[in-house]
């Protein structure tokens, strides 16, 4: 039996995410939570980021929900880790860029393990999994920004 | 005599390709595929006799006016209701649900009232009553689940009681595919000076519906998934209820008098169809009834039980596959498997032109008592074959394999 479809969308590095979650858990003390719900299909993943003087220090989360949307963001959260606030929300558009099969600048950031979700592009019924925690992540920088 | 080959031929849309893989279409609770004369019924009404009904003093318009209430008497023959005044075409189930909690719930609940519903209830037949209930100071209790997704009457008497206005049951469901005792639950009810309002969505399709018998006060379904066109449904109403309820859309067609600051309504059914009514829709319902008598009710309930067994069978022989619902269920499967998140589940079928519905199917209550986040459903029609069940357990092998082999 031929897998040669799926394995464009589910590649190794997408399983490794989802097998091995990086920074799964919650923060002892952050400055943002965020609870993001996919209402169309029942995901849910909570994230939350410690933010150091306009730079992301910290980012873990926690959720229920298909490989796509875990991996995806297992590997956010490396990826915002250290960068400014609005660098992260650059990187964000680049990642919705990608997922809507648009032409995304590969050049300000180093994608890595990101650049695999790639395929989810062909698949446009799991797009709203890959983009579940970086909609999570925006609607917190937004709230933070209503409060100030 | 019921051949699915002769049944499969008249749906044109089963048979193509879907990423290179012959069609199997197992979401028929989430909508039904139409047969050829429901859409010819409805393309020769706008080809032929379009035109706004009740109005026209033209030709066209008796024509149209007689089609519109043509397929109103169809309703009224398909569920048994005694006159096509309890017949009112809405656009579907959830708009027949919401007009019941607004104009009947407003009207008739006060504070210390009681609205008794279930946990498996599909979302539209939870929120109207949340929000009624919000607004009436009445409260909303919930008739508890058995482990095996059935009501015990034993449960709705003790939930039920004299303070207990409206009980709303869905009859079939969606998710778990039960079959709920509504005539009992009807009569505990009335026992009670209660009103029992029906979500019909899933059991018109698939089986004889008595309304008359059920003794429901309010009996609501929707016609795309009963092999008729979307936007178009109804509320059966007993006659006494509709005649003391407010119409729930005030404007054209419902009125029979209007003046500067007051208006009076027409008679029943109309004064519940404000605006231009969905007249290509009923059109393409009574063609679906039509179609469906032809078949016969209880071949489609036959045919269907039978696949979703075959399908339960073969399915309990995978090893890590979960199956809800009790063991007596109508056409629908719903189940997870160890490992595979329903989504990539349902990907993965996908990629075999299998169609299955992964994610909380508007039951998130549900899915709460079932303890999971998400589920996989297979649903079953008229059309579908025991092939097609062969072709998704096999798909469901695949997936199985093809992340086994990735972890």
């Amino acid at each position: 039996m031929s897998f040669n479809n799926l394995d464009q969308l589910y590649r190794q590095v997408i399983m490794d995410h989802y097998k091995n979650p990086r920074n799964k858990g919650e923060l002892e003390e952050g400055d943002l939570k965020i609870n993001m719900n996919n209402p169309t299909c029942g995901d849910a993943i909570q994230l939350q980021l410690k933010v150091d003087e306009g730079k992301i220090s910290e980012a873990k989360f926690i959720g229920e929900g298909c490989s796509i949307s875990l991996a995806s963001a297992s590997m956010m959260t490396e990826s915002v880790k250290g960068l400014e606030v609005d660098e992260a929300l650059r990187m964000s558009k680049i990642f919705s860029d990608m997922m809507q099969g648009k032409d995304y600048d590969d050049e300000e950031f180093d994608l890595g393990d990101i650049e695999a979700l790639q395929g989810v592009s062909k698949f446009p019924a799991r797009i709203k999994c890959a983009t579940l925690s970086w909609k999570a992540m925006e609607k917190g920088f937004k709230e933070q920004n209503n409060e100030a | 005599m019921f051949n699915v080959q002769d049944i499969r031929k008249q749906f044109p849309i089963l048979h193509q390709e879907v990423n290179g893989k012959p069609l199997v279409y197992l979401d028929s609770a989430a909508t039904s595929q139409k047969p050829k004369q429901v859409i010819d019924a409805v393309e020769r009404y706008y080809k032929e006799i379009n035109s706004n009904v009740h109005r026209g003093v033209h030709t066209l318009g008796t024509h149209a006016t007689d089609a519109y209430e043509g397929a109103r008497e169809k309703v009224r023959e398909f569920i048994h209701a005694s006159s096509t005044e309890e017949v009112i075409f809405t656009r579907g189930t959830t708009t027949a649900l919401n007009m019941v909690a607004s104009s009947y719930g407003r009207a008739n609940l006060q504070e210390g009232d009681e609205v008794v519903i279930t946990p498996m209830e599909h979302h539209s037949n939870i929120i109207p009553w949340q929000q009624v209930v919000k607004a009436t100071g009445a409260t909303l209790k919930y008739i508890p689940l058995q482990k095996d997704g059935t009501i015990s009457l034993e449960d709705v008497e003790n939930t039920v009681t004299e303070n207990t206005k409206i009980v709303s049951v869905m009859h079939v469901s969606n998710v778990l595919g039960t079959i709920n005792p509504i005539k009992e639950i009807a009569a505990i009810a009335h026992r009670n000076g209660a009103v029992m309002v029906v979500d019909g969505a899933q059991s018109t399709p698939h089986m004889k519906i008595d309304v008359d018998d059920l003794d429901c006060d309010f009996f609501a379904f929707s016609a795309h998934k009963m092999c008729g066109p979307t936007g178009i449904g109804v509320l059966y109403g007993k006659k006494h209820h509709l005649e003391n309820m407010e119409p729930f859309e005030f404007g054209g067609e419902m009125i029979d008098f209007v003046g500067l600051y007051d208006s009076t309504w027409k008679d029943l059914p109309w004064k519940f169809e404000g605006g231009t009514p969905i007249i290509a829709g009923a059109v393409g319902l009574g063609a679906a009834i039509d179609f469906l008598n032809e078949v016969g009710m209880d071949n489609i309930k036959a045919h269907e039980q039978h696949l979703a067994n075959y399908a339960v069978k073969q399915m309990s022989e995978i090893e890590g596959v979960e199956i809800y619902g009790p063991e007596e269920r109508a056409g629908v499967v719903t189940f997870n498997s160890a490992d595979v998140h329903p989504h990539d589940l349902a990907t993965v079928l996908d990629t075999e032109g299998i169609a299955v519905r992964a994610g909380h199917h508007c039951a998130q209550p549900l899915m709460k008592w079932l303890e999971v986040s998400a589920t996989a459903r297979a649903s079953f029609y008229l059309y579908n074959t025991e092939e097609d069940v062969d072709t998704f357990v096999a798909g469901l092998q695949k997936a199985k394999e093809f992340f086994g082999h990735v972890f």
